[in-house]
């Protein structure tokens, strides 16, 4: 009965949608204020009608309801609680069920916080957004029904896919879809910006913090994934150029861009219409990662049980959002006013070769990923693309841009004199210099790009810090007035110094485990020594253990280094139930230097086991890098300015002093 | 240094164009030297693919196929049923490789007419065939959408 209240609420919450997307849009279009009002009503509606839906779905792989075709299919009583709930969105259908949840809590939330918003804006915006759920509701519903059922009830369900069984994996969809959904609302400012023909700063200052609360989650998300990779899959890889992984990478980088050409039409009115491109492009690649994810027309490392026959449901939604998003864009963007103007050496003009330069790196992504599928269609040649193609065509986009980001925030608005602000630099220079030189002395092996690499990630932190320090006028002013400048800082302003640090600390982590990893694979009985990095592994011995829904072998290793004895690692070998798939859990010694890694293999004829072991050097700081990011944005999010009803029309169209 | 609104638009336009001009210029020289293509067995034969080459190679890994050799190194067959291909392979092998299962392996011929693979592609999910490998059987009408593998 419960889960037909939950079935029942899915359709019900289908209906709204509906409601959602046509009334509201057809009041704006007749200036009918009264019935406009019904569209942030109706958004609740949905979202309340859609968290019972999920909460009955929920409930029902807790209680393992196996009368549910879902919760048979992808669950199991012996599971632990965690991921029985987590397993909710570790399949197909759950996971589109979450994705709606998602999309309509942002369309709920744009609903209650939009209250400065225009109320022709805000009907629009809601109408576009019901669109996207009246679409993926529709999917839900007709062919991805979690609320089957089975008649009879089978005893017993066949399992979560255990290598999902992990504290990571659990949220990391959650925040991935929170990310990819929540461009979802920039996507609809643009289109109710296009049907109304007008972008003016307060636009932007209301689409910015959307925006950047979709990219903190996407940045947080793939960052959690890349752990995620690196911890559960044994290879000690944290990136490995997949379709998946690019999927969600490409949406990314657009919202990146996105998020800095904002800036530009909030603050001098200009950039409107490619801005408004941006906030298109970044929801549609969402909306093909989907595609990607959800379909498996790609090979992928990362697919699970995929079903291609809804990979034309989803193509046909993304044809139609895509297509009819464009045609509109082509339609109406020449209509917009002009904007401001800029000189070619200008902070607007520094952050359109930032905004050319992400397009271009997400271009080639996009080609990378793609190229397979188009050219299998074209002569039925099999190939792929694979990491060299990627890190050679992203590494060399992306460098220039690494170079310039400390320039840019030195850039005046209008009109900049690039020599001064190179000029402030120097101390930021000096410091990438020691760097890089350092780096040589500490390792004089590897590559000797790695020097250089590692001289980029000093100049984007020092350069960050050095901007910082030139805006609180630290070391020129006593301590006690950089201090008061400091705590008077936009939060906007620290953001962005935040943000472009964890460039820095993510391009140190990248480039010190691509040039300075080690590896040593042995085949060891108990008692043998591996060395690597200056420290011993040694294998001690093996035991079996049996955990809530598998069992194991546990190898223990001690690691010693001289004569201290640094840690003991564990790595087992498990085979779970009922599906008796094996996974391997390494073992993983955190060092300030970087990460010790240990894999127990297979067992060798002669009764030895294979152990690779691994030292990451700085590992770490790729993922540190990212929580710094994430951080950035949440500290430029909860910026005074950004307050609920703070932008309103009238007052935006005073000139907006530019900031420093 | 004022600019007009026209000039600042081709401004834009042609900075735009050079960048894209050198992304799609690099994307085509990449792509004409790192794409890899996809084997199985008896397309290996039939391409007469030419040792050295780096290709991936698909299929299913033959039945009781699977060796152990000394210093971590393995060896094994992959099938599509109608020709094999032995395979050598140093590391360790992803959790789901098995015998009768789908595999694609990524590496170069050898003059010895073995194949020499650096990377085996990881699976995340028992039922998972990899797309080109169903593709590939399915032509040769051993893949049932259903019951997987006919053997």
């Amino acid at each position: 009965m419960i889960v037909e209240t939950g079935h029942f609420a899915l359709l019900l919450a289908f209906a709204v949608a509906a409601y959602q997307m046509l009334v509201p849009l057809y009041a704006a279009e007749m200036g009918d204020e009264r019935l406009m009002r019904v569209a942030p009503t109706a958004a609740v509606v949905q979202f309340l009608l859609l968290a019972i839906a999920f909460a009955v779905l929920t409930r029902a792989y807790v209680t393992s309801d196996f009368s549910l075709e879902n919760v048979w299919a992808n669950s199991h009583s012996a599971k632990p609680l965690v991921y029985k709930i987590s397993g909710v969105w570790g399949n197909h259908e759950g996971s589109m069920l979450l994705w709606v949840l998602i999309l309509a809590l942002f369309s709920a939330a744009v609903a209650v916080f939009g209250g400065s918003l225009p109320p022709g804006l805000k009907a629009r915006v809601i109408a576009v957004q019901g669109s996207i759920s009246f679409a993926f509701l529709a999917f839900i519903v007709l062919v991805s029904n979690p609320f089957w059922r089975l008649d009879p009830a089978p005893a017993e369900g066949k399992g979560l896919n255990p290598i999902l069984q992990d504290p990571a994996l659990a949220i990391h969809p959650p925040l991935l879809y929170a990310g990819y959904v929540g461009l979802s609302v920039a996507f609809s400012f643009a289109i109710a910006a296009l049907i109304e023909g007008r972008v003016d700063a307060a636009w932007a200052r209301w689409v910015r913090p959307w925006t950047l609360a979709a990219w903190m989650f996407l940045t947080v998300g793939i960052a959690m994934g890349s752990w995620w990779a690196y911890y559960e899959l044994g290879w000690g890889g944290w990136w490995f150029w997949d379709p998946v992984e690019n999927a969600s990478f490409m949406p990314w980088l657009i919202a990146t861009a996105l998020l800095h050409s904002a800036i530009v039409v909030e603050k001098r009115n200009a950039l409107k219409v490619w801005t408004i491109l941006l906030a298109i492009l970044a929801f549609s690649l969402s909306l093909v990662g989907t595609f990607l994810v959800r379909s498996g027309v790609l090979t992928s490392v990362h697919a699970f049980a995929v079903d291609p026959a809804r990979g034309v449901f989803i193509l046909l939604i993304l044809c139609l959002f895509i297509g009819g998003a464009l045609t509109l864009y082509a339609w109406r963007a020449p209509q917009l006013q002009a904007g401001g103007l800029f000189s070619p050496i200008s902070r607007e003009s520094a952050l359109v070769v930032n905004n050319l330069l992400l397009t271009a790196a997400a271009a080639a992504v996009f080609i990378g990923t793609l190229y397979p599928l188009a050219l299998e269609a074209i002569n039925g040649n099999k190939i792929s693309v694979g990491p060299p193609y990627f890190n050679f065509t992203f590494g060399i986009l992306i460098l220039p841009l690494l170079l310039l980001v400390p320039l840019g925030p030195m850039m005046s608005w209008k009109r900049a004199d690039a020599w001064a602000a190179a000029q402030r630099l120097w101390v930021a220079a000096l410091i990438a210099l020691a760097g890089g030189i350092l780096s040589l002395v500490i390792q004089i092996r590897g590559p000797w790009l790695a020097p250089l690499g590692i001289a980029l990630g000093g100049w984007l932190i020092a350069g960050s810090l050095v901007e910082l320090a030139g805006r609180i006028k630290l070391f020129s002013a006593p301590t006690a007035v950089s201090w008061s400048r400091l705590r008077g800082l936009p939060g906007q302003a620290i953001g962005m110094t935040l943000a472009h640090l964890g460039v820095g600390v993510m391009v140190l982590g990248i480039v010190a485990v691509t040039a300075w990893r080690q590896e040593v694979i042995k085949e060891m009985s108990p008692q043998e020594v591996l060395e690597i990095a200056g420290s011993k592994v040694i294998f001690v011995g093996e035991s079996p253990l049996t955990g809530p829904n598998y069992s194991a072998t546990v190898g223990r290793f001690r690691i010693e280094r001289g004569k201290t004895v640094l840690t003991e690692l564990k790595s087992e070998k498990r085979v779970f139930l009922p599906s008796r798939q094996p996974t391997t859990e390494v073992g993983i010694y955190p060092m300030w230097t970087g990460d010790l890694y240990v894999v127990m293999g297979d067992q060798a004829p002669d009764g030895k086991r294979t152990v690779r072991a691994y030292f990451n050097p700085l590992v770490n700081f790729i993922w540190f890098g990212a929580v710094i990011m994430f951080i950035g944005g949440a500290v430029s999010l909860f910026d005074r300015r950004y307050r609920i009803g703070a932008p309103t029309r009238a007052a935006a169209s005073e000139p907006v002093p530019a900031a420093e | 240094m004022a600019m007009t609104r026209k000039q600042q638009r081709s401004a834009f336009i042609v900075t735009g164009l050079v960048i894209l001009g050198a992304a799609a210029a690099l994307v085509l020289t990449a792509l004409r030297d790192t794409i890899v293509f996809f084997y199985t067995p008896s397309e290996v034969i039939s391409k007469k693919v030419e040792p050295g080459t780096r290709f991936r190679l698909g299929g299913l890994v033959a039945k009781d196929s699977i060796e152990r050799l000394q210093g971590a190194k393995v060896r094994f067959t992959v099938t599509d049923t109608d020709n094999t291909l032995t395979v050598t392979y140093a590391g360790t092998l992803p959790d789901l490789f098995r015998e009768g299962q789908g595999v694609v392996t990524e590496g170069q011929l050898l003059r010895s007419g073995h194949f020499e693979a650096d990377t085996v592609l990881a699976k995340h999910d028992e039922n998972y065939m990899p797309k080109e490998v169903a593709d590939a059987l399915k032509k040769k009408g051993v893949w049932q959408e259903q019951s997987g593998v006919k053997q």
